[in-house]
């Protein structure tokens, strides 16, 4: 077998099936997929039913912590459980680059095999594309997700009230800092890693414990700062955020403060915001406390009436100011 | 147990940000103020950054006004600086080489670096200046050029790639220097007749360069306050007490509220480093216009290292941007909420300005931080 992709293996014909029985099928191995249908057969136990997807591209493809593969699949399986939902059955679209070492595509291939065997899904069917050399970076992979919904009510961005409390599973900004300490090579920021982590099992104690919870959100791309805003914007709502209280690991705010970058604007991996009734605060802190993704879970502040979507950060010293929407990328800044 | 207990480094960044040690200086603030009023201006983004991001603004006494001068290298970036920026960026066989923060500056016409690498444009940012050498090293078929932009913090370590291109025997790197400096620039806002700012608080990084001698003719020949602050609440604080106090007992002077980074003298290595490869010359100021003898241009003997020289590069001044008032705001005239634009015409998403585009800018900063 050759050590690259060429683009045969994309023409749909016997490379292409080599490659999915040798890699994806090996890896993936679960019976829907392999009955190699056009599509496959879901059986939902109870719905309704939670769908989302998502495409992922990152360099570089293996960072401390995790990989184009594990977030591939913990991406999409969060989301779907961020609806209070049993993330079931996932898709999977790969588009690779002609010349694509096959050793690294093994690879991808097993980090997604074993995060999603970790995070009880199945990825049931998928699709394999080829493009020339250039035509894109090394790999791209879309998951699609579909989870089976036992929340009552469903959490939704929209049901934040006036008087919730607002907590946070744990530490922020590590994947965010991570990918960038890993692209370009910034060899002093070396106690940083990823926290790229399927969430569903935690969402699944929190919604047991508490019964009822109005918000989850998982603070991916613009943060916990952005995160925060689109909540306080779709449910007409002020937000109330104590910095005091924001857990930050003291590599990613030494690294941050290096290079200019704020942590709460920072991508998490593997992290949720959740928003429910005070009196329910600690019973969902001690179910985040329990799962080993929310060790470092904490209470980080309070909705109110307004102003509607505002969110303002009280500070260290007993200031106030406000914590606004990151306006595109986070740059790092001359001196 | 307390781990900052056994890293006084760690003890000492709590420290500076503990409320109490702040509620204790904001009372000695409001004690030395007593009924009058500070209308002071910082002279830095870090400054203007930390201000706003610790909350700090929301405590001061309503007594105190707080300007932000032309202290972000971003902001005070002329249209032809970044004119030029583009015109080297767009030529075939170049890799523009930029701190981050230059990317979204827009120059004539509203176009930005973003704008020319999605014309296909090779922009790299680099964090260091000597990864841009070590691109040039990397890419012995491109021209590597280096936006020099940046204080008296910046100068040092770019003059250090210059002469580290040098020592390699690179033939295919250069410096677009737009370095400026802050000493005359602060000359040029004290002399304003409009100028209304009654206390300076100092650039802690650059004075870290400096020292405080090129300041101090702030006090001499204007009688107005000026101290060297650290970035930290409480160092902000501390300045503050110190100029207050200053003017309440009428003895204006130039002090040092920084001594745990700032030594009196600077430091002369640093310095020496800057001398050795650039020397002043004019400089065009966002906003403030030419100031004589404010900038930063390499030494003869390193004219391969010009980009200026090599790519022949000649700095046009443009017309001010219709309506943008960014130049009033550096010179503390208004605060960003008086200018008609903020908030409507121009916004991070779309900056009219660079005060609004850099993360340093005071516009950005009053959109980012303050209730609108």
């Amino acid at each position: 077998m050759d050590d690259c992709l060429l683009l045969d293996a994309g023409s749909g014909g016997r490379a292409s099936q080599r490659l999915v029985s040798q890699c994806f099928l090996r890896h993936f191995a679960n019976p829907l997929l392999e009955r190699l249908d056009d599509a496959a057969e879901l059986a939902p136990e109870r719905g309704p039913l939670a769908m989302s997807t998502d495409s992922y591209t990152v360099t570089p493809l293996f960072f401390p912590g995790g990989s184009i593969g594990t977030l591939a699949v913990h991406g999409t399986v969060n989301d779907v459980a961020m609806l209070g939902a049993r993330p079931r059955w996932l898709t999977c679209a790969f588009i690779l680059e002609e010349g694509l070492p096959l050793e690294t595509l093994e690879r991808v291939a097993k980090d997604m095999g074993d995060a999603a065997k970790s995070a009880g899904v199945a990825i049931v069917t998928g699709d394999t594309k080829v493009v020339p050399r250039g035509a894109c970076d090394k790999i791209f992979i879309n998951t699609s997700g579909v989870g089976e919904i036992y929340a009552h009510p469903v959490p939704s961005g929209h049901a934040a009230r006036p008087g919730d409390a607002v907590l946070v599973s744990g530490s922020l900004g590590d994947h965010g800092l991570t990918i960038m300490a890993s692209r370009e090579d910034l060899s002093f920021l070396t106690d940083v890693r990823s926290d790229s982590a399927p969430l569903a099992d935690m969402v699944h104690a929190i919604i047991t414990a508490c019964g009822e919870v109005h918000t989850l959100r998982d603070p991916t791309r613009g943060g916990l700062a952005t995160t925060l805003n689109e909540i306080a914007e779709q449910s007409g709502v002020g937000i109330q955020v104590d910095e005091a209280k924001l857990p930050v690991h003291e590599a990613v705010r030494d690294g941050c403060s290096f290079l200019g970058l704020d942590p709460l604007y920072l991508a998490n991996e593997g992290k949720l915001i959740c928003i429910l009734p005070e009196d329910k605060a600690d019973a969902a802190l001690d179910a985040m406390r329990a799962s080993p993704y929310g060790r470092e879970a904490a209470r980080i502040g309070t909705v109110t009436e307004g102003p509607a979507g505002q969110v303002s950060l009280r500070t260290r010293i007993g200031g106030s100011r406000l914590l606004s929407m990151l306006e595109g990328a986070q740059l790092p800044r001359i001196c | 147990m307390d781990e900052t207990q056994h890293d006084p480094g760690a003890r000492l960044e709590a420290a500076v940000q503990d409320p109490e040690l702040c509620a204790g200086l904001l009372r000695r603030l409001e004690t030395a103020l007593d009924d009058a009023s500070l209308r002071f201006m910082e002279v830095c983004g870090t400054h203007t950054v930390s201000i706003f991001q610790s909350g700090l603004r929301s405590l001061l006494p309503g007594s105190v006004t707080h300007l932000s001068g032309p202290g972000c290298p971003v902001c005070v970036t002329h249209d032809a600086e970044v004119a030029a920026m583009l015109d080297l960026a767009g030529r075939d066989g170049v890799i523009f080489a930029t701190f981050g923060d230059l990317l979204r500056v827009p120059g004539p016409g509203g176009r930005s670096l973003k704008h020319a690498q999605a014309a296909g444009a090779r922009v790299e940012i680099v964090y260091s200046p000597l990864d841009a050498v070590r691109l040039a090293a990397k890419n012995p078929g491109a021209t590597v050029v280096f936006a020099g932009v940046g204080f008296e913090t910046t100068a040092p370590t770019v003059a250090a790639s210059v002469l580290a291109a040098r020592a390699q025997g690179l033939k295919n790197f250069s410096v677009l220097s737009m370095h400026k400096l802050v000493p005359p620039a602060l000359r040029a806002l004290a002399a304003d007749p409009e100028c209304r700012v009654e206390a300076f608080l100092l650039p802690g990084h650059v004075a870290t360069v400096l020292g405080l001698a090129p300041f101090r003719f702030l006090a001499s020949e204007h009688k107005v306050p000026a101290a060297v602050g650290g970035f930290a609440p409480a160092d902000i604080l501390l300045a503050l007490c110190e100029m207050a106090e200053m003017r309440r007992d009428g003895a204006p002077a130039v002090v040092n509220a920084y001594p745990r980074a700032v030594a009196a003298g600077g430091n002369a290595r640093a310095r020496a480093l800057m001398d050795e490869v650039f020397a002043p010359g004019d400089a065009l100021w966002r906003g403030l216009g030419r100031i004589p003898e404010s900038g930063l241009g390499l030494r003869p003997e390193f004219a391969d290292f010009d980009a200026t020289a090599r790519f022949g590069i000649a700095l046009a001044e443009t017309p001010p941007l219709p309506g943008c008032r960014c130049g009033a705001v550096l010179r503390g005239r208004i605060t960003p909420r008086e200018c008609p634009l903020f908030g409507k015409a121009c916004t991070p998403a779309s900056p009219v300005g660079p005060c609004m585009v850099s993360t340093e800018g005071s516009c950005a900063a009053y959109f980012k931080y303050a209730a609108h």
